[in-house]
């Protein structure tokens, strides 16, 4: 056995230093398009897109590109007369719709202060394609390690303080979902994980696929992506516990009231 | 067998019930019989002249019902197509799965979906559509079920339960899941014990059911490949390049020879990819967590190239029928051919390591096996088929892209047991990254794309996907849009014989024989 104690020390540290520093790495993060001015293009551009993620803004000759739905189909980049500017970051998090259930003057969409570096999570797969998942079992490798952010899994929903969802929530997993956020204790907060948890994606609606977790549970937090890659969803948990401030929903901010409401 | 030598043969044996033809699309030869003769004909391919099953297609034409069944051999011999049909108002097929076992899941599907009857099948129900959430006869398969519509009405049955097999006194029914503890997909297992080992092992799948192949029915082929790329993320490549090829030889183009050889070389990339983040799983089973975050680094690093050089993580959004959307740099192929190659030097080096830790041996040696005769009937594919002893690689067996101008093994194990599972996946993790250098060194220069125009007409596709040969049927319509898209993937697969494995070992291996069964949810549920 000490043949992998010696191995797990030869291969020093690997662990990011996101959020002390910035992560420059190649092929941390797919990027999602960037709204904002874009002539004539705007027109062809808004009808490239498979999921009507990009809306011509108010502003005339802007577009609009709502991440809850963007589901990384490249169409808007390639083979497009005029390629959408590409947001190569991953701070994409953002709050949810305030939920009533938080009781006044509480934190909202936040987990106190008391959370901030001890946090157990579940994790429920609601239909995802294994990718949002995959990304979020990055999270506890070397490379992103979110155990030193005080990020936990636990094995029962009664232990967990943030249910993070991934997929459009099918038919079948409805009633297991809701099982399972019953059954947190409070307060507790709910992370939708990929663009399929916040718009349903390429499955929902449909009769056997909602259109993400907000039709079955009070969103808090949401991470666009298809899927997000792992520092996206860590940036999401950090702002789940206020250590990060959220990003806009959409590109560019701020978001139109139309938007809000899905 | 050629085609001619298939008729010669089946005319001997049935005269003028069969007629066989080439198959309009593709080159298959076509078998058309009345249904009373389908068992026999399928147990004489899948039994006599060892022929695999692939599939069962069911297709619903105004008048009538069309049941494809889809038989494959090897490299010289020509895949066969058993067609049966009859008219809409008769619901009842004989079923061929007491002798291709293969067939079980594939017929209770189509009676879940399309309301069949098959006549000799044990019938279990609740399969797809869970009974505890929909009425029984809603088929949502059949034309006339319209997705646009609000979901149907549901009047569940409320005294609904998972059916008890065993039924010896002490005997208890352990559930497990859909809400796992940790990262695992969504699924539900039922073990039946007596004490330590377990006796039975049922998996309810479909949680995740998506409806893929219904919601594809209407859409252009270009949003149905958005579908195929998505249902199943960890395989997303090879899903998409089944569908494309289908479309190809719909449109009957042929992709030019650079965008050939870069679908192999990301096919590849993704297969070796997948291997380790398989490997992963089982070291993790095992509890041998070093050896797992070793592992788990590898993957990142994979996941990076392949963000790095394509800019998706999972290669969505490359592939398009025709070709490829965009060109990869000659040098950041090469690059990336240089970084697999040193991560395949560390994997070899971790490989070593594992062969001696024996803590880690003990949990995988003579644990969940499988024989080459179950393997065979049950019709498992890939990785675990092959360490089983069934050669199945449809990359050699109906080549594509090109793969017969590669040079490859395909791994082989025979004792059929956690272990050798494990070893086939190193192994074919090294084949993988021989591959890559191969297809790095033949790229040219040239176009990457060839139009594909939506020609009406129906054609099969196939890979070998991670996890094994990955079939799908498309068929498009008159105004251009996706009438049928079938899917056979490798997980549904090798889901129905992970039984063999689980069953009659401890309870406390299940995990890690689940681990080395190295299955998909996402990917059978679709
Ligand atoms: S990449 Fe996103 S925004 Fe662009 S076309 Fe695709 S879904 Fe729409």
């Amino acid at each position: 056995m000490s043949q992998w104690v010696c191995r797990g020390i030869k291969t020093r540290i690997k662990t990011t230093h996101y959020p002390a520093q910035a992560e420059t790495a190649p092929g941390v993060s797919p990027g999602l398009p960037l709204g904002g001015a874009y002539a004539a293009a705007v027109a062809s551009l808004v009808n490239l897109c498979p999921t009507k993620a990009i809306s011509p803004g108010l502003v005339k000759d802007s577009l609009i590109v709502d991440y809850r739905r963007c589901i990384h189909c490249f169409r808007c980049v390639r083979g497009a007369t005029t390629p959408m500017r590409w947001d190569q970051g991953w701070q994409w998090a953002a709050d949810g719709q305030k939920c009533d259930s938080v009781a006044p003057g509480s934190e909202g969409n936040r987990l106190g202060r008391v959370f901030a570096h001890s946090v157990h999570i579940i994790v429920v797969d609601a239909g995802d394609c294994g990718a949002c998942l995959n990304e979020v079992k990055q999270l506890n490798n070397p490379y992103y390690n979110m155990h030193r952010l005080g990020f936990f899994l636990t094995p029962t929903p009664r232990h967990a303080d943030i249910l993070l969802v991934v997929g459009p929530v099918t038919e079948h997993m409805r009633l297991p979902l809701l099982k399972t956020y019953e059954a947190m204790p409070t307060p507790k907060r709910v992370i939708a994980v990929g663009a399929c948890a916040l718009s349903g994606g390429v499955f929902g609606p449909s009769f056997v696929s909602g259109a993400g977790v907000a039709q079955t549970l009070p969103v808090d937090v949401q991470v666009p992506g298809h899927p997000p890659p792992p520092l996206a969803i860590l940036h999401g948990l950090l702002v789940a516990v206020g250590r990060q401030t959220p990003a806009s929903i959409t590109s560019p901010a701020p978001i139109l009231p139309e938007a809000t409401t899905r | 067998m050629n085609l001619s030598d298939l008729s010669q043969q089946m005319a001997q044996r049935w005269h003028d019930q069969v007629r066989v033809r080439t198959e309009p699309h593709g080159p298959c030869g076509e078998v058309e019989c009345p249904a009373g003769l389908l068992p026999e004909i399928a147990r004489w391919l899948f039994a006599e002249l060892d022929y695999s099953f692939a599939g069962l297609i069911v297709e619903e034409d105004p008048a009538q019902w069309v049941l494809r069944y889809e038989f494959h051999r090897a490299r010289e011999d020509v895949p066969v197509q058993v067609v049966v049909r009859r008219a809409l108002a008769e619901r009842t097929f004989p079923s061929i799965s007491d002798c291709v076992h293969a067939a079980d899941w594939h017929e209770r599907e189509a009676e879940d979906m399309f309301g069949l009857i098959f006549e000799g099948h044990p019938r279990l129900g609740d399969f797809i559509l869970h009974d505890d959430v929909w009425q029984e006869g809603v088929e949502p398969m059949r034309h006339k079920f319209q997705t646009s519509l609000a979901p149907p009405e549901r009047r569940p049955n409320p005294h609904w339960s998972l059916r008890r097999i065993v039924q010896t006194p002490g005997a208890f029914a352990m559930p497990i899941g859909p809400v796992f503890s940790g990262l695992a997909e969504s699924v539900h297992f039922q073990l039946e014990t007596v004490g330590e080992d377990v006796i039975r092992c049922i998996p309810r799948l479909f949680y995740k059911y998506r409806g893929i192949e219904k919601i594809a029915e209407g859409r252009a082929p270009q949003d149905a490949l958005l579908l195929a790329e998505r249902f199943c993320a960890t395989s997303a490549f090879a899903h998409a390049l089944a569908f494309c090829q289908a479309m190809e030889t719909i449109g009957g183009v042929e992709p030019p020879g650079r965008a050939k050889t870069l679908r192999v070389f990301l096919a590849e990339l993704e297969r070796l990819r997948h291997h380790v983040a398989a490997i992963e799983g089982i070291c993790e089973s095992t509890a041998l967590a070093v050896a797992a975050s070793q592992m788990a680094l590898l993957q990142e690093e994979l996941l990076r190239l392949s963000g790095a050089l394509t800019g998706h993580r999972y290669l969505f959004g490359l592939l398009t029928p025709g070709g490829l959307k965009c060109d990869l740099e000659d040098d950041a192929c090469q690059r990336a051919i240089a970084a697999a190659q040193d991560i395949l030097r560390r994997l070899r080096q971790l490989e070593k390591m594992l062969q001696f830790s024996s803590s880690f041996l003990d949990r995988l040696e003579e644990v969940g096996v499988v024989g080459a005769k179950d393997a065979r009937t049950h019709g498992l594919v890939g990785p675990v088929a092959r360490a089983s002893g069934v050669v199945r690689d449809v990359r050699k067996a109906l080549p594509y892209c090109g793969y017969e101008a590669f040079n490859f093994d395909v791994p082989i194990e025979h004792e059929g047991d956690g272990y050798a599972r494990l070893r086939i996946l190193f192994a074919e993790a090294a084949q993988s990254a021989s591959l890559m250098q191969q297809a790095g060194a033949a790229l040219r220069p040239g176009p990457i794309h060839t139009p594909c125009p939506s020609r009406p007409g129906a054609a099969l596709g196939w890979v070998e996907a991670p996890r094994g040969a990955a079939f799908c049927w498309l068929r498009i319509s008159e105004a251009g849009q996706v009438a049928r898209y079938r899917l056979m993937p490798p997980s549904f697969a090798n889901w129905h014989g992970l039984h063999l494995a689980t069953e009659n070992f401890a309870f406390q291996d299940f995990p890690i024989i689940l681990a080395t069964f190295d299955l998909s949810v996402a990917e059978n549920d679709r």
